[in-house]
């Protein structure tokens, strides 16, 4: 009753909810709604008039049917085609991941120990390549790596080698790929973390008898640590679900999920199949960044 | 060289600092700064904020090196040791205290840096928290505790390497009124009980005044004057120094008489009549300087018998109108304004209870002084 009369007095109407409201709004309409929509396809068998999936819930002589369908579920986790592309998805996710870090940090830390008349035009210049379509960028890898690409014809004409190197459609022009594409996107969180840094806890360090290096280690990396997780993330998670870089410089020993959810949907045209991998895919992701969140959260409160 | 050797033995200074210069882009922050400073000192650096102080501070520690000069401790020089070899520690402004560490580890950082055995370094900690009264704290992250126990943990950790320099960059700063006047105090028990020399930066001369064994008084990048607190109060050596310490009548006049026991200093505002030992020639210009405290006021003219020096009537004695007064409990603050239009500061005891009822605003009163009480300043 009370909550009615307040819904009908528009008391809730404040500022604070006008704000809220409306990124709710789209994430309820552009994500739940989608994902709730998917997992109920994942639960449907394809249906026998043409549709690409049936219904859950039929009335029918006034019965109701309720017809949930798990075997796609089975399926994935029995079938090793699957179980081997989640973990190597994992995988590739994880050495972009690892890699993008060991090249971003320094990175980061030098825009942010740079001057700060400087740092705008390093900005630009790790933006510089989202000015540039992204299959074109993914595109141009290929001509570098090809046999007769360019870097083959470089090391030859130095006579580095003589054969060309077969580099295209392997792990090494995938990781390449991925890592060059998700570069921006473990620099940007970590310079926006480390330029904030107070210059006083290095200073700290260094006066009581740490190393430079030890400075680094001891009191850099582990106050930079909320950027380290936000970069990482950020690389990490579309990282697992790619589809258009090992699609275009992977091999056959590159399997990712992205590519099995294709065949699913375009090949096979399995609708709840597809559906079933997606909701695999996220559940891989979202739950151990739950629990992570949560593990956070207790974390803080302790302190 | 081999003189130097020698002179580095008994009558050295402890730490010694010839003509250092700082020169950033072209701004000279430190011009030409010399000074020497005994084992055992607790020396200030006391100066408004861009007067040089802080930068020198940091050559000490070692993050700016100087663009020229020496820095010598116990006889070494040591511009080219970096940092982290230096036997100095610092403690920060806000103290910059490590977030991600416990109060423990922020103590350990410096010994564990050192690789001292774990035992050695555990029992210094403890020795240290225990100095500090801080004991039961050590588990604790530097956000839960209080503004003073933090201050408390960065004096802790800037001691615990036993360092033979100890430099505080407004060790006080970050606290508030109440609080510093008793950290004062438990910070010059500390320092005092290690027995280590110490070098503190602050603009708040109260803090200078009531820690400091010497001060160094800075403007502009240079030392003006450098003195034990009675000394920089009583005997300033220029005007900046006597404005900036405390508060001060400056009266400008030219010396109009010059006897062996006395001068005698025309300005606008009187005849001021000075026993203690000045010289200089006839004419010369000069401000006369004059604590609002050494200032008598009454409302009869002061007599002969009040006057203990055999001062003519006229001398070191003005006429004014009280045009506002602070009361503050201890004591009261006038504002006197002259017949010559100039205001006078004068500050009273309030010794006895209601002593501050007899004077009132829009009284015309007389203000006197004693002529050892000034002090003559030519620059």
């Amino acid at each position: 009753m009370n909550f009615l009369k307040q819904l009908v007095t528009l008391r809730w109407l404040t500022g604070r909810t006008a704000v809220i409201v409306v990124p709710f709004l789209w994430l309820t309409f552009a994500f739940l709604v989608p994902f709730l929509i998917v997992m109920r396809i994942s639960f449907t068998e394809p249906d026998a008039g043409g549709n690409p999936f049936g219904t859950l819930m039929t009335l029918v002589d006034g019965v109701i049917t309720l017809k949930i369908k798990i075997a796609n579920y089975l399926f994935i986790a029995q079938d090793d085609l699957y179980v081997l592309t989640y973990l190597s998805s994992l995988k590739f996710a994880a050495i972009t991941t690892v890699l993008c870090l060991i090249i971003g940090y320094p990175f980061a830390y030098f825009m942010a120990r740079s001057r700060s008349t400087v740092r705008p035009v390093l900005m630009m210049m790790v933006m510089l390549p989202f000015w540039t379509s992204f299959l074109l960028r993914i595109y141009a890898w290929k001509g570098i790596l090809a046999n007769n690409g360019i870097l083959n014809h470089i090391l030859m004409s130095m006579g580095v080698i003589t054969e060309p190197l077969h580099l295209m459609n392997t792990q090494f022009s995938l990781i390449i790929g991925m890592v060059y594409a998700y570069l921006p996107f473990m620099i940007l969180p970590l310079y926006a973390n480390l330029v904030k840094m107070d210059g006083r806890f290095l200073e700290a360090a260094a006066d009581l008898g740490a190393t430079p290096m030890q400075t680094f280690w001891r009191i850099t990396v582990p106050l930079s640590k909320s950027g380290i997780i936000a970069g990482s993330m950020l690389v990490f998670i579309p990282a697992v679900g790619e589809y258009v870089i090992p699609e275009l410089l992977g091999g056959p020993e590159t399997l990712m999920i992205g590519h099995v959810l294709w065949d699913e949907f375009f090949t096979n045209n399995d609708w709840p199949m597809a559906s079933s991998v997606t909701v695999v895919v996220i559940l891989l992701i979202l739950v151990p960044m739950a629990i992570f969140n949560k593990h956070k959260a207790e974390q803080e409160a302790r302190r | 060289m081999s003189k130097e050797r020698a002179a580095a033995g008994a009558g050295q200074p402890f730490l010694l600092i010839r003509n250092l210069v700082k020169d950033f882009d072209g701004v000279r922050a430190v011009n030409d700064v010399s000074v020497e400073i005994n084992k055992g000192e607790i020396f200030a650096l006391l100066g408004s904020s861009g007067c040089g102080k802080s930068t020198l501070l940091r050559m000490l520690a070692g993050f700016e090196t100087p663009t020229s000069g020496q820095i010598q401790l116990a006889g070494q020089d040591i511009i080219a040791v970096p940092p982290y070899q230096r036997p100095i520690n610092m403690m920060f402004q806000s103290y910059a205290l490590f977030p991600h560490l416990s109060v423990w580890d922020n103590i350990a950082f410096g010994l564990r840096r050192d690789g001292l055995p774990k035992d050695e370094i555990a029992a210094r900690v403890e020795q240290m928290l225990k100095l500090v009264q801080l004991s039961t704290y050590a588990k604790r992250k530097p956000h839960q505790l209080s503004g003073g126990q933090q201050q408390r943990v960065a004096l802790a950790r800037s001691l615990a390497k036993r360092p033979q320099l100890l430099l505080l960059d407004e060790p006080l700063g970050a606290l508030d009124k109440k609080l510093r006047e008793q950290t004062q105090m438990e910070l010059v028990g500390i320092i005092e009980e290690v027995g280590v020399t110490c070098v503190m930066v602050t603009h708040d001369q109260d803090e200078a005044m009531s820690m400091a064994t010497r001060i160094a008084v800075m403007s502009e990048g240079r030392i003006l004057q450098v003195g034990a607190p009675g000394e920089i109060y009583e005997t300033p050596n220029c005007r900046f120094v006597a404005d900036f310490i405390g508060s001060v009548n400056m009266f400008e006049g030219s010396v109009s008489a010059d006897e062996p026991d006395h001068v005698v200093i025309d300005t606008p505002e009187g005849q001021h009549y000075i026993t203690h030992g000045i010289t200089g020639t006839l004419g010369m210009p000069v401000s006369v300087a004059v604590r609002p405290e050494k200032i008598c006021l009454q409302q009869q003219a002061p007599t002969q018998e009040q006057r203990a020096q055999a001062i003519e009537h006229g001398y070191n004695c003005v006429q004014g109108v009280i045009t506002a007064l602070a009361y503050f409990g201890n004591e009261t603050h006038y504002h006197l304004r002259l017949d010559s239009g100039k205001v006078l500061k004068v500050s009273r005891t309030n010794a006895a209870r209601h002593a501050d009822s007899v004077l009132e605003r829009d009284q015309r009163v007389f203000a006197w002084w004693d002529g050892a009480d000034v002090v003559v300043l030519t620059s």
